[in-house]
């Protein structure tokens, strides 16, 4: 559940990077990130799968709730750490224009 | 366990590369050597992609340590090293799922530096042609 939600925010991310009007929103973090922990995951899955075999799908309730709410969590990370990066390289100079207003 | 470690350990050592390459490409360029406007992409930039996948994964795959109570913010910061038993697991996850990450990562990145380089290749032989 963590690897399906970690891969559809890489999906969307990249979607929105493909078509980005201009650089300034640096979404290329975002992408990196999620693939990456998409791939890290992957692997994860591959490993788990062989030992499990079938079993690996059909995971009980709760801990697919508990992996959904991982990865939603993971994913409310990525953004965060995206805005954080954002507002801090400022390339619209926003943050900048805002705090010289005061 | 700690299977981020490897990736996080390669990212280290991937921007140490690419620090120094990007000092190499700016000497270069500042000697006469190579042209800015050589159409091609530079390593140091490949390497910050690579760098880039591999810090991002790692630290979102810390994440998932934390939530599961594998990695906790008091030294030695990883519970599988209260025993021998399970240090021993840990570091045989990261010679296994670890390092199989960290060469899944490099192998996409491998690709995706030669699909962008044919992008390059064949967006500049248009532009040659019209």
């Amino acid at each position: 559940m963590t690897l399906l939600i970690t891969v559809f925010a890489a999906i969307i991310a990249t979607y929105k990077w493909y078509t980005r009007k201009d650089d300034s929103m640096q979404l290329g973090i975002l992408v990196f990130m999620y693939w990456g922990a998409s791939i890290m995951w992957l692997v994860d899955a591959i490993f788990e799968f062989a030992e499990l075999k079938a079993e690996y799908f059909t995971p009980a309730a709760e801990d697919m709730l508990n992996d959904a709410f991982l990865g939603l969590a993971v994913v409310a990370l990525g953004l965060v750490i995206w805005i954080v990066r954002l507002l801090i390289k400022d390339p619209r100079g926003s943050v900048r224009a805002a705090l010289r207003r005061g | 366990m700690a299977c981020f470690l490897v990736s996080a350990a390669e990212a280290a050592v991937v921007k140490v590369v690419e620090t120094v390459e990007e000092k190499k490409e700016l000497k270069a360029v500042a000697d006469g050597h190579d042209s800015e406007e050589t159409v091609k992409i530079p390593l140091s930039r490949k390497l910050k992609w690579l760098n880039s996948l591999l810090l991002g994964g790692a630290v979102l795959l810390m994440f998932e340590h934390v939530w599961h109570g594998e990695v906790v913010p008091w030294f030695p910061f990883l519970t599988a090293m209260s025993s021998a038993e399970d240090a021993a697991e840990m570091f045989h996850e990261m010679a296994t799922v670890g390092v199989t990450m960290a060469l899944l990562i490099t192998a996409v990145w491998g690709v995706m530096c030669v699909v962008a380089d044919a992008i390059v290749k064949r967006s500049s032989e248009a532009d040659q042609k019209a």
